[in-house]
């Protein structure tokens, strides 16, 4: 073959690039093998540990959405049913009222109902809370850290770098199996975990 | 407030405290569920998978089987409409190689099939067929391919030192991806703000100005960014077929010359006589002395580069910050510092980290540099060993097969039945010019 090919440039130069393209079918089939062996068959998503988090309200501006994917959760199992809640009301907060004046949420995502005395209960409307973490910080500061944020999976694309992970200060943010896709506290922190 | 803030890092440590005790409650209150939502169905992972997998199908099927440039820009609108926007961009072909290459680097991060996939696939289409990802299923490429209103040629220079620039970024990327930086292929997608309605200022201006200029440079992402293109490419130059412009035998009309918008058809130098054939020997000869010194020599500058590149790793600007803090050159904490100090890791463990870091980016720098010095060299040592080109021919490296000389061949145009067989060769002067080129 390669003497023939020396004296017809053509046929060498075909020979060659059939060569290097058997090489380069074995490189990406190689290649393919390898990776198929780290894979996993499960999407992996992105999720933030509320242990780890610091609630510096990043998450709420940083998202590709217009309004973040992550939310403030409520982990009722944990919480206090405090009358004077520190996620809910400004510190020094003369009333417990539900004026916005004396409330901690600047998008009035938390509404407060009496339950019985002396207990209130706390709930989140997910279409108001835009991620800031304030009453999340009340609640780590002075109460049972009930509250806190999580990723919310079906508001996420799903990016392939999650644009608030590249910009967490504390890394709190990892990619997570899609079948356990929060980190929760309380009761519920079994929720997802496998085994 | 200060007094408040000095607190704060006691009080993160502790932020699971039972302070208060689960009330009794008297009544029948019953404590509500967590609602948690799951992510999207697994089935979309084999959906997209599958979409891919039919659109490259049929994008090969339309260029190489039916050359029709009409099928293949319906089949690319598609592709934009269902990758870019109703999938939001995410995951692509493009941005997959930080995956594979994390995947490669680091041993805990599972790599989803799907990103598999999108990054084997198209690789193998182009090593049997060429680029036809690019012409059809690409959305990155078909939301620029929509804008190509008036193409003006890049002049051979420029071009080659623009064509420079894919190599370095696949180059920084797979580094940023490797030393677990970042995905800065991802970070500074052009179009992705476009699919999602939505971004960052800078982005959008960004992806503004590529499609403004995209109206007279065609293609200005694909040709002189995409790192992806850089192996489709390789892939595409020893592809076992290719599309080629005349479905018959070229006759040298000239009648395609201009029609590629991207520079990707070769020219038959014809008659021309091969008169600095030995000049170009000689460049040769001193490219290919110049090669050991060249990659050597941008190696090094790449490992220089360690300090700038590595201070993009979030803990080495962490280090550096708790350095400056720490030396009292800077009084304010920032985010990053308050929340390091408050998890309880020793500085010389960060430290350590960061240096590790940074030697990370030192080895990968040499590697870098290495590569661009031998892409340089690789680039002049095509330049200097022309080959003689009878015919106009497709360049197989950068040719997207998008389908747009075909209709300019009259063999095309006989082959439609629109033209009779004698027609197209009178226009042909192919006789002359291999009579000129054997004389």
């Amino acid at each position: 073959m390669t003497q023939n090919g020396q004296k017809n440039p053509t046929k060498r130069r075909d020979f060659i690039r059939k060569g290097l393209n058997t090489i380069a079918g074995l490189t990406v089939t190689g290649l393919s093998g390898l990776l198929l062996s780290k894979s996993s068959s499960e999407e992996m998503v992105w999720q933030l540990d509320p242990n780890i988090c610091i609630q510096c309200e990043k998450c709420a501006v940083n998202c590709v959405l217009p309004q973040s994917s992550v939310k403030c959760v409520h982990s009722f199992s944990m919480c206090g049913y405090c009358d004077l809640c520190s996620g809910y009301l400004q510190p020094g907060a003369r009333d417990r009222d539900t004026g916005a004046e004396s409330q901690l949420c600047p998008s009035d995502a938390i509404t407060r109902n009496f339950i019985e005395i002396p207990y209130f209960e706390y709930t989140i409307d997910k279409k108001l809370c835009i991620g800031c973490g304030t009453c999340v910080k009340g609640c780590a500061s002075f109460g049972n850290g009930s509250l806190y944020l999580q990723n919310q999976h079906d508001l996420c694309l799903n990016c392939n770098e999650c644009s608030i992970a590249r910009r967490c200060p504390s890394q709190a943010w990892r990619r997570v199996p899609a079948s356990q896709p929060y980190i929760l506290r309380g009761d519920e922190s079994q929720k997802f975990q496998k085994g | 407030m200060t007094a408040f803030l000095l607190l704060c890092p006691l009080l993160c440590l502790s932020q699971i405290q039972e302070r208060f005790p689960k009330p009794d409650f008297e009544t029948d209150y019953v404590r509500p569920d967590l609602l948690t939502m799951s992510p999207r169905a697994t089935a979309w992972e084999y959906i997209d998978i599958f979409v891919l997998a039919a659109a490259l199908f049929l994008a090969t099927y339309f260029a190489y089987k039916l050359r029709s440039r009409r099928h293949i820009f319906i089949l690319m609108v598609f592709s934009l409409a269902y990758f870019g926007f109703f999938r939001k961009g995410c995951v692509c072909s493009i941005g997959a190689i930080q995956n594979v290459s994390l995947a490669l680097s680091n041993p805990e991060y599972a790599i989803p099939i799907s990103v598999i996939v999108f990054f084997i696939l198209p690789l193998i289409v182009a090593l049997f067929y060429g680029r036809t990802f690019c012409a059809a299923v690409c959305p990155l490429g078909a939301i620029q391919d929509a804008v190509v209103l008036k193409p003006v040629k890049v002049h051979g220079g420029l071009e080659n030192l623009l064509g420079l620039l894919p190599y370095i970024y696949l180059g920084l990327a797979v580094l940023f991806a490797v030393t677990g930086t970042g995905f800065l292929i991802c970070q500074y997608d052009p179009f992705i703000g476009f699919f999602r309605f939505g971004a960052d200022f800078n982005m959008v201006i960004f992806g503004m100005s590529i499609l403004v200029l995209g109206t007279v440079v065609a293609r200005p992402y694909c040709r002189f960014l995409c790192p992806y293109g850089v192996l489709l490419n390789w892939m595409s130059r020893l592809s076992k077929r290719h599309v080629r412009i005349t479905p018959d035998e070229c006759n040298n009309c000239r009648l395609c010359e201009e029609s590629c918008p991207f520079g990707s058809i070769n020219k038959p130098d014809g008659a021309a006589p091969p008169a600095n054939r030995e000049a170009d020997i000689r460049r040769l000869a001193l490219v290919l002395v110049l090669l050991p010194v060249l990659v050597f020599g941008c190696g090094w500058a790449g490992s220089r580069l360690n300090i700038p590149l590595s201070r993009q790793h979030a803990t080495v600007s962490l280090a550096e910050e708790i350095l400056l803090e720490n030396s009292g050159r800077r009084t304010e904490m920032t985010d990053e510092t308050q929340a390091f100090r408050a998890s309880g890791q020793p500085t010389e463990e960060l430290f350590a980290e960061a240096a590790a870091v940074r030697q990370q980016f030192k080895r990968g720098g040499w590697i870098l540099g290495g590569f661009i010095g031998l892409v340089i060299c690789l680039k002049f040592i095509g330049l200097f060993s022309r080959r003689r080109q009878l015919e106009y021919d497709v360049d197989k490296g950068t040719c997207l097969s998008c389908g747009r000389c075909f209709s300019y061949c009259p063999y095309e145009q006989v082959r439609l039945g629109l033209l009779s067989p004698d027609e197209a060769d009178k226009l042909g002067t192919k006789e002359k010019k291999i009579k000129q080129f054997r004389a």
